[in-house]
């Protein structure tokens, strides 16, 4: 046995090489096209698709034909919730623990599983796309989605259940007035939003003394190479269409075209396309500037980086809303539309406002956060309760009609991330 | 029982599992790309094979661009571990007493205790802009105020190499070990130099290490989206990550199969070729 | 002349490399150099994680800037709930996938090792292919075929997927072993009556201990790190990796205290595995 043997000769080799030869090979060469076409035949079988029927079930009508009065009707409620969200976005003690949740629990005897499992919604669609088109359960009863494509492709393949809104008076009653009928989702039919935010702009005021007001401040050869974007092609194609003028909800292809081009000019200044990481990018200085979620720059300014500021660009800002949707395989749909009804109070969106941060989608709850829970910071945040002016210049993102239309999409906006 | 059968009673369920769950996912996942359709409508087998002509010469992103970045990259990398790998096998090999060899070659090891997707996330942390690496450079004038790192290919590259590192110096240091020293004063009586002794004798010797580790290493970042994702920036977009959004952001399952076709076609072929010119002709001796 | 050659000879002449002196050189220090610096080099970002898991993190996301010393998120560990189901669901789906790539590797690796029979070079060629083929074109493939079969993708495909590409770190880390330990013992057991079953279990087995125990470790290690075949195949799913992977806005501190608690356990196989082995010595 040579010296160094007494080292795991075993794990060395585990790490380093498999033990074959060319000989081998070609042995094998005759058993692998068998296998070969053993996967060939598998292959024939195809991949089911999400919707190959073309069922269109948008629109206000029952998904595909569904009575949904006696579909409620046949739902009991089981006392469990099984709600999937996305990290940070739900009031959290220093222990962990949710209080709406579980003041809620103790309202209604629902037990809460709640699941901080949606990183983004691409990656989340990947994963409950093909569950769905099996008609097979998720796991959840709640999912939330931001407004774009993958919430009109759940709505439209009738994968998201039509809300009782009888069951739910809380919403009707207390919503803000602008989400009983968003415009991704008529009549919030299928919907309630969980959260609004605002993507604007955010810099290090350490870096940028002078400060920034508007998208053409992003074309200045002084912060070349100093300026982060969201890869999602959606926020900085919006983005593009507010800073050459065309609203995004009636763009064109002519403006998605001159939105491309001014990306163009813009490129050269940028540092990356965030996927995830840019608010250490910003804290860290890495970026000076940067696309940012309202909510992010609160919670940046109160975990010690008051040198963060958010910008509503002179432009315009996009407004977007994540949504509290039912999946149609959901166990407990009672339970999740008790728990719907429930967050639209002043008091448990007040709760979690108050950590979140983001736009609250019950005005009252600003009353409630002012005078029970005495934090005038977020009462008075422009960006949690913004001003009536503020909201003027919001716009929301571009609903895709159809599968070519954001493939066309993705085919101009695309190739400015990646290259 | 009967002798004849024994290997095939052994043998049986991982070969069975390995065709199962290996062999067969993989050709059948490479036939994806053959397919047509949408994720709406679902996919047929259509034996398309002008997506292979699709994704480089009608595409709207530049796939050969991708392909042709993760290649020097990997490339890039692969050549570092060998340059910082080889010394630190060829020191634990021949100059440390053998019970030290070990604990030298476990520190080699040792960030493989660490989930790699921490190790790259701190490494973001500690070259931020305002992190303590680019400050220290900055307080002994090495580096200027503008002075980056991360977002650049080097960052990319130089995660790369260093995931990658252990797998190149483990294979070196197996076939070094296997030396037999007295070989060494044969060559340096026959030469007379030092230098003769290691390009005559020993590094001819660790050649078959060395494939090893390039085999792993190169396929390893060649394909990898992860360290371009999170150490690279504007200019740093490759072929593991297009593969990735063609599949899960895009749904595009035929696009992404072509694109993993292309991919092992282009591994395959650049090591087979290396192999030719190199002379490795047996694997099986390398280890 | 071939090393494999040169071994044989030695061992003919009852020697081994470690008896043969080596010949005195004259120690030039650049080389402990270059070791020591690249080591401390991969060392940076462990000890980094290892210190900022002790640091305070304000809105429970870690910063760089020092803030003061706690050790209150390893009392916390918990309670990042899903980040501490992440990390048990690694755990499991580390230790089911080595127990059954062990399971299924040790009669595979018999077999390659110790027979020739059809089939064998096909075998071997699979597992070199498996431990070559890039992950992102293993991964997105095994997705494929659940789809195709809709197999619901979720922990067991996880586990499958895991299995899979251990199952070849483990036959190449068995085989090692087996190639070195001969089967004189096994002969001889045979040869005192014992029936292949029970000599398989008595003899084989304990013999084969140390590179059973390599290959659990190494298949441990490989399956906890692995992100990029996981994240195609784990469904709605998430492991430590992934979790870590996807959290968009700053790390939540428990990710370092879990990393570190990996770490240090880590270090205590390892010298558990030394220990073993030494004892094991054949």
């Amino acid at each position: 046995m040579t010296s160094g043997e007494n080292i795991n000769p075993e794990t060395i080799r585990g790490l380093t090489q498999s033990r074959v030869s060319r000989r081998m090979f070609m042995k094998g060469a005759g058993a692998v096209a068998g296998a070969g076409a053993l996967s060939a035949l598998l292959a024939a079988c195809g991949v089911t698709g999400t919707n190959p029927s073309g069922a269109n079930p948008t629109g206000g009508n029952a998904s595909g034909g569904t009575d949904w009065t006696s579909w409620w009707a046949s739902k009991k409620q089981n006392g469990v919730l099984n709600f999937a969200n996305w990290p940070y976005y739900i009031d959290t003690d220093s222990n962990g623990k949710h209080a709406s949740l579980e003041a809620f629990t103790k309202k209604t005897g629902i037990k809460v599983n709640y699941k901080e499992v949606i990183q983004d919604d691409p990656s989340y669609y990947a994963k409950i796309s093909p569950l769905l088109t099996k008609g097979q359960s998720i796991g959840q009863d709640i999912i939330v989605i931001t407004d774009g494509w993958y919430l009109t492709e759940i709505i439209n393949n009738g994968w998201a259940v039509q809300l009782d809104h009888s069951r739910m008076p809380n919403f009707t009653a207390n919503a803000d007035r602008s989400l009983l009928s968003p415009s991704y989702d008529p009549g919030a039919l299928h919907s309630a939003v969980w959260q609004t935010g605002l993507t604007g702009l955010a810099y290090n005021s350490k870096k940028v003394p002078e400060g920034i007001t508007s998208f053409a401040d992003l074309l200045d050869p002084k912060y070349a190479g100093h300026i982060g974007l969201f890869s999602d092609n959606t926020e900085y194609g919006s983005m593009a269409l507010l800073a050459t003028g065309a609203q995004t909800a009636t763009s064109t292809h002519d403006d998605w075209n001159k939105a491309v081009e001014w990306l163009n000019k813009l490129k050269p200044s940028v540092a990356k396309f965030y996927d995830q990481g840019y608010t250490d990018a910003l804290q860290n200085g890495d970026i000076w500037i940067s696309q940012a979620w309202s909510g992010d720059v609160y919670q940046m300014q109160q975990g010690g980086h008051p040198e963060i500021k958010f910008v509503l660009p002179t432009e315009g800002v996009i407004t977007w809303h994540d949504n509290m949707l039912i999946p149609i395989t959901a166990e407990n749909p009672v339970d999740a539309i008790t728990w719907m009804n429930y967050y639209y109070t002043p008091e448990t969106a007040g709760i979690i406002e108050d950590y979140d941060a983001y736009i609250c989608p019950v005005p009252a709850a600003k009353d409630y956060i002012l005078n029970t829970l005495k934090d005038p910071a977020v009462a008075n945040s422009p960006l949690v309760f913004p001003s009536a002016a503020d909201l003027a210049k919001a716009q929301e993102y571009y609903t895709y009609k159809n599968l070519a239309d954001y493939n066309a999409w993705n085919a101009l906006f695309d190739p400015v991330a990646q290259s | 029982m009967r002798r004849l059968s024994v290997p095939y009673l052994l043998g049986f369920t991982g070969a069975a599992w390995l065709i199962l769950f290996f062999l067969i996912p993989l050709i059948a996942g490479l036939i994806v790309s053959l397919m047509s359709g949408d994720v709406a409508s679902g996919y047929r087998l259509t034996w398309n094979w002008s997506i292979y002509s699709d994704i480089f010469v009608n595409s709207n992103v530049n796939y050969a661009l991708f392909l042709g970045r993760s290649l020097f990259y990997g490339a890039t990398a692969t050549l570092l571990t060998i340059v910082i790998g080889y010394p630190l096998a060829y020191f634990i090999a021949f100059r440390v007493s053998p019970r030290w060899k070990t604990p030298l070659l476990f520190l080699v090891l040792i960030s493989f205790l660490i989930s790699f997707v921490i190790r790259t996330k701190m490494w973001v942390f500690l070259l931020g802009a305002q992190g303590p690496i680019i400050s220290f450079l900055q307080s002994i004038h090495l580096a200027g105020p503008d002075f980056a790192v991360l977002g650049t290919p080097g960052a990319v590259i130089g995660g790369q190499t260093y995931n990658d590192l252990a797998y190149m110096v483990l294979p070196i240091y197996v076939a070094l070990e296997r030396i037999d020293t007295r070989l060494f004063e044969a060559t340096e009586d026959l030469y007379g130099t030092k230098r003769a002794v290691f390009f005559k004798t020993i590094l001819p010797l660790s050649r078959s290490g060395i494939f090893s580790g390039i085999l792993i290493v190169f396929i390893d970042t060649v394909g990898d989206p992860v360290n371009a994702a999170l150490l690279g920036g504007r200019n740093t977009y490759n072929f593991g990550e297009a593969i990735q959004y063609a599949y899960l952001n895009l749904q595009q399952y035929n696009v992404a199969a072509a694109l993993s076709t292309v991919l092992m076609i282009a591994l395959g072929i650049i090591l087979f070729v290396y192999a030719r010119v190199f002379g490795t002709e047996n694997i099986e001796d390398l280890v | 002349m071939s090393t494999t050659t040169q071994t044989i000879a030695l061992r003919g002449a009852g020697l081994t490399l470690d008896d043969i002196p080596e010949p005195k050189r004259r120690k030039r220090p650049l080389l402990p150099i270059i070791y020591w610096v690249v080591i401390g080099i991969l060392l940076l970002p462990i000890i980094s994680m290892i210190a900022y898991s002790f640091n305070f993190a304000p809105n429970n996301r870690v910063t760089t800037v020092w803030q003061h010393f706690t050790v209150q998120y390893y009392l916390h560990l918990a309670d990042q709930a899903d980040l501490f189901q992440a990390f048990l669901l690694s755990i499991t789906i580390a230790l089911l996938s080595a127990a059954i790539s062990i399971a299924i590797g040790v009669p595979l690796a018999l077999a390659l090792e110790r027979y020739r029979f059809w089939g064998r070079g096909l075998v071997s060629s699979i597992l070199f292919i498996d431990i070559a083929a890039p992950s992102i074109v293993v991964g997105s493939s095994a997705l494929s075929f659940f789809f195709t079969l809709n197999f619901q993708t979720g922990f067991w495909t996880i586990l499958i997927s895991h299995v899979t590409f251990n199952i070849a770190y483990a036959v190449v880390t068995l085989r090692a072993r087996l190639s070195g330990m001969g089967t004189a013992y096994e002969q001889a057991a045979a040869d005192l009556g014992s029936g292949p079953v029970a000599g398989f279990f008595r003899v084989t087995v304990p013999l084969l201990m140390p590179g059973i125990l390599a290959a659990f470790l190494l298949s441990l290690a490989m399956s906890i790190d692995d992100y990029v075949i996981t994240s195609f195949v784990a469904g709605s799913a998430t492991t430590f990796p992934l979790y870590i992977y996807g959290i968009k806005t700053g790390l939540p501190p428990q990710v370092l205290c879990f990393g570190t608690i990996v770490f240090v356990v880590g270090i205590a196989l390892f010298f558990a595995n030394a220990a073993l082995n030494r004892r094991n010595k054949v």
